[in-house]
């Protein structure tokens, strides 16, 4: 701990005066704890990507392909024909700097290239190069500069240094989406051959076995049949566990970090008693056992090949609609771009709560339903017997999850639950939370061991907001609804503001639902109550 | 910013020497005004076409509010808009109010690791004086090119001249915007955060646009020039039958050469922003992707793993675990495709 606190000192540390270092230099230091690994040949292999070959971001030599600047360029042009967004956002940025402050790794670090106009402008100044009239006559005037092999592992390093969090966005007065910029430069870093270990490798484990950790099905059902006996030590009910169930009515999908991981574990349990208490007909799938989308940071076209498996699921399985699990990009793509990647669901019907009678007609198209909509109806309508006193030793906040806040609006739902199922409930300050709240720092693919010092430096405006409300008002628990924050919240709070927990939404609503014929003397963590 | 300098200085001779020079009053009165008339139609265009050229694959709004879902869960249509009403309402909120600027705010990390917000919204400020002065000047603007004076001109030119300072009076919207202009210039030279991300063509645009500025407030406090001909000028322009008046002084050619060279130059530089705000697809989308289906008219099909594939490499592990599968049996494992 003493060590920690000397290495917090020093990360504080953070100057946020630019050194006055030329943009048109490309220079990067692959810094120890500031970058993650490259992606393993045998993944490459797996999803047959370009470039194959055992590589790592340290090696001097990257072993690109021959013509890798045509490869880059045609790629560019491509982009640009086919995002209007791509175009439109190198083109119109004015440089006002609204945006520069609003990242958190750039409040987190002071690096100048993490200000999403520079994060962009790397971009930009290519574009500018070799495909507007000025860039190409005036060159460094105009703010262009030559694609070269420094200027490739500057967008590695920095494009690898964004979560896609969308904050940015929110504040530019033209709306300039530095995740879609971050997304066009990792669509182009792909084409040489250039992606992380921590994205790649869960997408080839998730296109073979259905899931990003490689839970193979009978692995699957036994972690979850070890749950389900788990939570027979806890309320002596044993809960019925449907897998691969033809004919049932939903599918249910949840990230697959929920089947090992700590504390997503407390939620699964949540969602089992859940499910047995209000005994819908559902099922699970071992084959689209995986809710979350690591193709969405690698390539639009990978996103889409992952998340085939939902749907084809849901039709092979000839369930009436989907339900999704907590998580946040996720959700990203179930709700922006599910339907249109993979629809029309047309052989499914338009959700309806099997216990309430209610529509979700907001889903009526795509055909799923977060579970949040789905336990919020239910508390509505008094269909679940509550006891929030058993989570009266959390003092509970909540943590808005970027994807579901900025990209889906999912905001008063979780808060809805929370407040039926906890007596203390209290919300962090109004600039860190809802659409404007603070990333992780791990999210998009960058929660990396090896990553570690860039994580805490990006989750520390979260943490800080934490601290606050901490001090203020004695928060010892965190709740949010995404399988990275309950990943990488964890350490980053333990980090930073020591003595408080993480836990999904779900937990509380486990520990607060009063079962039939229960005996419980424990929370689902197996403290007593 | 020394090169922007000196390119608006240079303009800047070329319209005084145009202008002293009677000889050229033809090219700089006629020819450069259509020359960059024509650039900017052209150019405008081509850049809109440009842009809406390339689809809009996904649904990709960014929502700053509480999407539709439950009926009893209030939904903030104006931030997360499903209607097509709402999202006009957003959008004119941001090109009227710069809504997105007003959020505006200062995030630090000082002394002992707090996090400090103050709220900034001096750019917003700064922004919204500026372009309002600037449509209001414009629009004041109005009264060279039609005749008869546009309505609600008078009315509008007495409310900027309300405090009748000065013969002729002097405008609010002059002041406000050479102050406007000023204070955007400031912030870029002095926050070396600013300055580390700005483009000669961001002082290029800002010098240009205050030149024009100064020298429009000059020519109509101090160096008086008859407006009758420069009506005549610009009408003469206006209807395909131009006329060159004498003795317009090298002041006005000074004006009307920098505002061709903006004009010429506005498609080709950030001054589109003004245009591409309209098709931003984080605020011109509705949040209804999973109510309707959005088409992306490129999609193509990909390969996947399919549910055959998967049971055929786990079919026997499955079916010890007890776990239902579609080939019963033990079927001969095919060699992974993928």
């Amino acid at each position: 701990m003493a060590d920690d606190k000397l290495r917090q000192e020093e990360l504080l540390r953070i100057d946020y005066k630019p050194a006055a270092r030329d943009l048109a230099d490309p220079s990067v230091t692959f810094k120890k704890g500031t970058y993650s690994h490259g992606a393993p040949l045998k993944h490459q292999k797996y999803l047959g990507l370009p470039n194959q070959r055992e590589w790592q971001p340290t090696d001097a030599d990257w072993k690109l392909p021959q013509n890798w600047k045509e490869i880059i360029l045609e790629g560019m042009e491509k982009l640009l024909k086919r995002h209007r967004s791509f175009r439109l956002y190198l083109d119109i940025c004015v440089r006002c700097g609204a945006c520069a402050d609003k990242c958190h790794y750039f409040i987190g670090s002071g690096d100048p290239r993490n200000m999403p106009v520079l994060r962009a402008e790397l971009l930009r100044s290519v574009y500018r190069r070799y495909f507007t009239t000025a860039g190409k006559i005036l060159g460094r005037l105009a703010g262009a500069r030559d694609l070269t092999e420094e200027v490739l592992k500057e967008w590695f390093y920095y494009f690898f240094q964004c979560t896609e969090c969308r904050r940015c966005s929110v504040y530019c007065p033209y709306g300039i989406d530095t995740a879609e910029i971050t997304m066009m430069a990792r669509e182009l870093l792909n084409l040489v051959g250039c992606n992380l270990q921590w994205i790649v490798e869960p997408g080839s484990n998730c296109f073979r076995t259905g899931n990003h950790l490689g839970i193979p099905p009978h692995a699957m059902k036994e972690t979850l049949e070890f749950a389900v006996d788990e939570l027979k030590g806890i309320t002596g009910l044993t809960v019925n566990l449907p897998i691969n169930k033809k004919g049932a009515e939903i599918l249910f999908v949840a990230p697959s970090a929920d089947f090992f991981a700590n504390p997503h574990w407390f939620t699964l349990l949540g969602y089992l008693a859940l499910f047995h208490e209000i005994g819908i007909d559902y099922t699970w799938s071992t084959y689209a056992s995986e809710g979350g989308n690591f193709g969405l940071f690698h390539s639009s076209e990978l996103a889409k090949r992952l998340n085939a498996k939902i749907y084809a699921e849901a039709r092979r399985l000839g369930v009436k609609w989907v339900l999704g699990g907590e998580c946040g990009h996720m959700w990203r793509v179930l709700h922006q771009y599910m339907d249109t990647l993979n629809g029309p669901a047309d052989f499914l019907e338009e959700p309806v709560s099997p216990v309430t009678g209610t529509k979700f007609e907001n889903a009526r198209s795509t055909k799923m339903v977060h579970i949040s909509e789905f336990t919020c109806d239910l508390i509505k309508n008094g269909k679940l017997n509550l006891d929030p006193s058993r989570n009266d030793k959390w003092k509970v906040t909540f943590h808005d999850s970027c994807n579901p806040a900025r990209a889906m609006g999912l905001l008063e739902e979780p808060r809805f639950i929370l407040k039926n199922v906890c007596n203390h409930f209290h919300e962090m300050p109004e600039n860190t939370i809802k659409e404007k709240t603070f990333c992780c720092g791990s999210g998009a693919g960058l929660g990396a061991d090896e990553n570690m010092e860039m994580r805490l430096r990006g989750g520390l405006p979260r943490a800080h907001a934490v601290k606050h409300v901490k001090e203020k008002h004695g928060v010892n628990i965190l709740a949010c609804m995404c399988a990275i924050d309950k990943a990488s919240l964890t350490p980053l709070l333990e980090y930073w503001v020591p003595g408080v927990e993480v836990a999904g939404v779900h937990e509380f609503v486990g520990n607060a639902l009063v079962m039939k014929g229960e005996a419980r003397t424990t929370d689902l963590r197996g403290e007593p109550l | 910013m020394i090169y922007a300098i000196l390119s608006v200085l240079f303009l800047v001779g070329v319209g005084w020497v145009g202008g002293a020079l009677g000889k050229l009053n033809l090219f700089f009165g006629v020819v450069v005004p259509y020359a960059a008339l024509a650039a900017f139609v052209f150019g405008f265009c081509y850049r809109i076409v440009g842009w809406a050229r390339s689809p809009v694959p996904f649904c990709i709004p960014t929502t700053c509010g509480q999407q539709r879902s439950l009926p009893w869960i209030r939904h903030d249509k104006l931030e997360s808009p499903t209607s097509n009403v709402w999202v006009i309402a957003r959008m004119a909120l941001e090109v009227l109010f710069f809504r997105s600027l007003w959020r505006n705010e200062r995030v630090e990390i000082k002394g002992g690791g707090k996090l400090i917000f103050s709220p900034k919204r001096y750019l917003w400020l700064g922004g919204l004086l500026f372009h309002w002065s600037l449509a209001m000047v414009l629009f004041r603007h109005l009264r060279f090119f039609t005749e008869p004076i546009f309505p609600g001109l008078a009315a509008i030119q007495g409310l900027d001249g309300f405090f009748e300072i000065g013969v002729p009076s002097l405008y609010m919207s002059d002041i406000l915007i050479l102050v406007a202009a000023t204070y955007l210039f400031l912030r870029r030279a002095y926050s070396p955060q600013l300055r580390l991300i700005s483009l000669p063509t961001d002082y290029f645009a800002l010098f240009l646009l205050g030149a024009i500025f100064l020298s429009g407030v000059l020519m109509r406090h101090f160096f008086k020039t008859d407006v009758e001909r420069v009506k005549e000028l610009i009408m003469g322009l206006v209807s395909f039958r131009p006329v060159v008046p004498a003795q317009l002084g090298a002041f006005f050619y000074v004006h009307l050469f920098l505002v061709s060279i903006l004009v010429a130059y506005f498609p080709f530089g950030k001054l589109m922003h003004a245009a591409g705000v309209f098709l931003s697809p984080t605020r011109n989308l509705k949040n209804d992707s999973r109510m309707r289906r959005y088409v992306n008219p490129w999609s193509y099909a990909v390969k996947v793993h399919t549910y055959e594939e998967y049971e055929d490499e786990f079919r026997e592990a499955m079916i010890e675990a007890g776990i239902p599968v579609e080939t019963e049996g033990k079927a001969e494992v095919k060699e992974m495709r993928s």
